[in-house]
C-alpha cells in the first residue's frame, strides 16, 4: 500500500527537482508501465493461495486441523480398501469349515519362545470333549509352536469370483491352524468372516445413504423450490413417516421380501428399506435451505435467463450447501449400519449365504454364547469402530462444511 | 392456547389417517392372505381344512371385499378397541395381546424418565466443564453409547446382572408372577427386572442428549448477557439455572419427538433378545409367520404411541415458550 503511494508521488518530485530538462514545471506524465486495475490489490502467491482458494479446498484445509476427524477418515478409508482385497486378506475361505475345531476360542498370537524372540507363532489345540459336562476343550500346546506365514500359498479362492488365486496375506502353518478370532459352531473361522462380512456391511450404509441422498435432494428440492400446496404436502409425507418407529417398520417391510429372492436380490431390498425411511431429515434440510436462498437476487437472474428449475435448483441453488448435506449424509450412515446389524441379528435381514456383521451377530443371540463363547461377540468391534470413525469424521466434516465461518 | 390445541388435534388426526393407510398397505402386501396358507398347509399334512370355520372368519373379517371396504372395516374396529384376529393364535388379537400394551408403555415411560435424569445433570456438567478432562471422558462414553448395538449391550448386562445380583434371566418379572393378578410382591419383581432393559434401550437416547445439551448451552454460555450477569457479580449457580440453561431446556423438550421413536424401536429390538412381555417379540413372531393383522395392530399401536408423544412434548412446548403458540396463532 505505502510502495503504491511513494510510487504515484514519484514522477511529481522529479518534475520538480529537474529544473534543468524542461521549462514547463507541470509536463504532462504518462506512466510506461501497462494498466493494471488489480494493482492495488495485489497478492503474494502466498496469500494467493489462500484467498482465491475454492471452497472444497477450503473446506479440505479446516478439516485437516480436526485431527480425529482425519484418524477416523484414514480408518474409514482403509477399511474401504480392504473390501477390495478380502479374499486375499483373509487366511481362510468364507465358508471354509475345519470340522476338528468347532467352537475353538481365540489363538493368542505369540513372539517369544522359549525365552527367544521369534517370529510370530501360535500353539497348536489339543481338543478334548469333556463327557461330564459335554463341553469342548481346547488346550494350547506350548511345545508345539506354530509359525504364521505371511505372503503365502493356502487354500484356492476366486479373486472377486473372476479369477482363480491361493495368495493370501497370512495363512496358517502347513498342517497347523490360525484361529486369531475363535471359530463358530460349524468351525468356520471367525477373522475371515468378519473381513467378508466388511464388505456387505460397508457396501450397504454406503448404499442406502446414496438412495436416501436422491430421495432427500429430489423431493426436498420440488417442495423448497416449489413451495405452495407441494410443500405442504410433502411436509405432511414427511412427518408421517417421521412418526413411524424406524426399526419396526424396518422389520415389518423386509419381513415381506419373498423368501424365495436370492441373497442378491435380497440385499437390495434391505438397501433400499433403509434408504426409503431416512431421507426425511435430509429432504427437510434441502427444502428450508431452499426457501430462503429462491428468493436471492442470483437465483431470480437465472430465472429471469430462462433457466429450467431443474438446473437452478441444482446448478444455481444446491452447490452453495452441498458440502453441509454431504456431512448430513455421513452421519447418517452409522444408523443405517446399525440398522441392517439389527435386522439380520433378528433374522429378518440378510440372510446366511450372505454374510454381514449382522449375520455374523445372528450367531450369538442367547445367553449361553456370553456364558460359553464370547468370542463370537468380536464382530461388534468391527460395528463400534466403523460407527465410531463414521460419527467424528461426520462431525468433522459438519464443522469444516461452512470453511467461511 | 385453546386455539393451538385445537390447531394440533386438527393437525394429528389426518397424521394418524395416513398411518392407518401406509399399515394396512403393508399388511395387504405380501402375496396371498393367512386363510390361503393356512389351507394349504393344512391339506399338505392330509388334515381336512375346516372350511366352515374359514368361510365364516373370512365374512366375518371381510376377506371377501374389496381392499378399500377391508380398509374402513379394520380403521373402524380399531378405533372401538376391535385390532383383528390374530390367525396364528385363533384368538382376537385383543385377547392375545393381554397386557403387553401396558407393558410397552411402561418400558418406555422409564426409559424416557431415566434418559431426562442422567442426560440433564451430565449434559450441563460437560457443557459448564468444557474440555476438562471429565467432559473428554463423559464425550467418550456418550460416542460408545451410541455405536454400540442395543441387543448386544443387552445380552452382556444380561449375563453379569444374573451372575452378579441373581436376576433371573429374561422377563421384566420373577417367573412366579407371570400370569399371575398384579400385587405388590410383582410390582417389586417388575422394578427389579426393569433396570437392565432401560439402562440398555435409553443408552443411545442418553447420549444423543447429553450431545445437544451441551451444544445448546455452550451456545448460549457465550452470549452476551451471560457476560453481562457475570460482569454484575451474579452466583454462578443461580446465573445458570436462571438463564442461560432455561434457554437450552426448550429442544430438550421438543426432543421428545425424535427420542420417542428411537426408544420404541430400541425397545422392539431388546425385548426381543431380553424375552420382555412386551409387543416386541410378538410383533417379530407375528412377521415371521406373517400373521399380519397381529403385526399391523402392532405397528399401528407403536405409531399411535409415537404421535401422541410427540403432540404431549409439543403442547408442553407451547406452555414453556410463548413464542410458539403466538406463531402458531399467527398462521392461522
Amino acid at each position: 500500500m505505502t510502495d503504491l503511494l511513494f510510487a504515484g508521488d514519484s514522477p511529481r518530485e522529479q518534475a520538480n527537482g529537474s529544473t534543468t530538462q524542461t521549462a514547463d514545471p507541470l509536463s504532462h506524465y504518462v506512466s510506461d508501465a501497462p494498466f493494471d486495475p488489480y494493482a492495488i490489490e495485489r497478492m503474494t502467491p502466498a496469500q494467493e493461495r489462500f484467498y482465491m482458494a475454492s471452497e472444497w479446498r477450503m473446506v479440505w484445509w479446516k478439516l485437516r486441523r480436526h485431527r480425529i476427524a482425519v484418524l477416523s477418515g484414514v480408518i474409514l478409508l482403509t477399511m474401504y480398501i480392504s473390501i477390495l482385497f478380502s479374499e486375499f486378506l483373509a487366511p481362510y475361505d468364507l465358508d471354509a469349515r475345519n470340522t476338528d475345531f468347532i467352537y475353538a476360542p481365540p489363538q493368542r498370537v505369540r513372539v517369544f519362545d522359549k525365552g527367544q524372540l521369534v517370529r510370530p507363532f501360535v500353539y497348536g489345540y489339543n481338543y478334548r470333549l469333556d463327557m461330564n459336562n459335554l463341553e469342548r476343550i481346547y488346550m494350547p500346546i506350548p511345545d508345539k509352536p506354530e509359525p504364521i506365514r505371511f505372503f503365502c500359498r493356502s487354500g484356492t479362492y476366486r479373486f472377486w469370483g473372476v479369477f482363480e488365486s491361493d495368495l493370501h496375506l497370512i495363512c496358517p502353518a502347513h498342517g497347523g491352524q490360525l484361529f486369531l478370532a475363535g471359530t463358530d459352531r460349524l468351525g468356520r473361522d471367525l477373522l475371515s468372516r468378519m473381513i467378508y462380512g466388511a464388505r456387505i456391511s460397508l457396501t450397504i450404509g454406503l448404499l442406502g445413504v446414496a438412495v436416501s441422498f436422491t430421495l432427500g435432494v429430489l423431493i426436498g428440492g420440488i417442495a423448497g423450490y416449489y413451495g405452495g400446496w407441494t410443500d405442504i404436502l410433502v411436509q405432511r409425507g414427511i412427518e408421517v413417516i417421521q412418526s413411524f418407529p424406524h426399526l419396526p417398520l424396518w422389520m415389518a417391510l423386509s419381513a415381506i421380501l419373498p423368501v424365495s429372492w436370492s441373497p442378491i436380490l435380497v440385499y437390495i431390498g434391505i438397501t433400499l428399506i433403509l434408504g426409503m425411511i431416512e431421507w426425511t431429515h435430509l429432504a427437510r434440510a434441502v427444502r428450508s435451505k431452499l426457501l430462503s436462498l429462491r428468493e436471492e437476487d442470483f437465483c431470480t437472474a437465472a430465472v429471469l435467463m430462462g433457466a429450467r428449475p431443474a438446473r437452478i435448483v441444482g446448478r444455481h441453488l444446491l452447490p452453495s450447501f452441498m458440502s453441509h448435506l454431504i456431512a448430513s449424509a455421513t452421519l447418517m450412515i452409522p444408523g443405517m449400519i446399525l440398522g441392517e446389524t439389527a435386522l439380520s441379528f433378528l433374522g429378518l435381514g440378510l440372510r446366511p449365504p450372505m454374510t454381514s456383521w449382522g449375520v455374523l451377530l445372528n450367531e450369538a443371540q442367547n445367553i449361553n454364547v456370553v456364558a460359553l463363547y464370547p468370542w463370537l461377540m468380536l464382530p461388534v468391534t468391527c460395528i463400534i469402530v466403523t460407527v465410531l470413525a463414521f460419527n467424528f469424521f461426520g462431525d468433522g466434516l459438519r464443522d469444516a462444511a461452512d470453511p467461511y465461518h | 392456547m385453546l386455539s393451538y390445541l385445537v390447531h394440533r388435534i386438527l393437525i394429528m388426526i389426518p397424521t394418524l389417517i395416513a398411518i392407518s393407510i401406509v399399515i394396512f398397505a403393508i399388511i395387504n402386501l405380501p402375496p396371498g392372505d393367512y386363510f390361503s396358507t393356512y389351507i394349504t398347509e393344512l391339506q399338505s399334512s392330509g388334515e381336512a381344512a375346516d372350511l366352515a370355520k374359514i368361510a365364516f372368519l373370512k365374512a366375518q373379517y371381510g376377506f371377501d371385499r374389496p381392499l378399500w371396504e377391508q380398509y374402513i372395516f379394520w380403521a373402524g374396529g380399531l378405533l372401538h378397541g376391535d385390532m383383528g384376529y390374530s390367525f396364528a393364535y385363533n384368538l382376537p388379537v385383543n385377547q392375545v395381546v393381554g397386557d403387553r400394551l401396558l407393558m410397552t408403555f411402561i418400558v418406555s415411560f422409564a426409559t424416557i424418565l431415566f434418559t431426562y435424569f442422567v442426560a440433564f445433570p451430565i449434559g450441563v456438567y460437560s457443557a459448564t466443564h468444557q474440555y476438562s478432562w471429565t467432559d473428554h471422558v463423559l464425550t467418550l462414553l456418550g460416542f460408545l453409547g451410541l455405536a454400540t448395538p442395543s441387543f448386544l449391550l443387552a445380552l452382556v448386562l444380561l449375563y453379569f446382572g444374573n451372575v452378579y445380583f441373581g436376576i433371573s434371566i429374561g422377563g421384566l418379572m420373577d417367573p412366579k408372577y407371570v400370569n399371575r393378578p398384579w400385587s405388590f410382591g410383582k410390582v417389586v419383581s417388575v422394578s427389579a427386572h426393569l433396570w437392565i432393559p432401560v439402562i440398555v434401550i435409553g443408552t443411545a437416547g442418553t447420549a444423543s442428549m447429553i450431545r445437544r445439551l451441551r451444544a445448546n448451552l455452550l451456545d448460549e454460555l457465550q452470549k452476551q448477557y451471560v457476560v453481562t450477569a457475570r460482569a454484575k457479580g451474579l452466583h454462578p449457580l443461580r446465573l445458570l439455572f436462571k438463564y442461560p440453561l432455561r434457554m437450552a431446556l426448550n429442544p430438550f423438550i421438543s426432543d421428545i419427538g425424535s427420542l420417542l421413536p428411537h426408544v420404541i424401536s430400541g425397545a422392539a429390538i431388546v425385548s426381543v433378545v431380553m424375552s420382555l412381555p412386551t409387543t416386541g417379540p410378538m410383533l417379530l413372531e407375528a412377521l415371521r409367520s406373517q400373521d399380519m393383522y397381529l403385526a399391523g395392530s402392532f405397528l399401528m399401536f407403536l405409531a399411535f404411541l409415537t404421535v401422541i408423544g410427540v403432540f404431549i412434548s409439543d403442547i408442553a412446548l407451547a406452555i414453556l415458550d410463548p413464542r410458539i403458540r403466538l406463531q402458531a396463532g399467527r398462521r392461522r
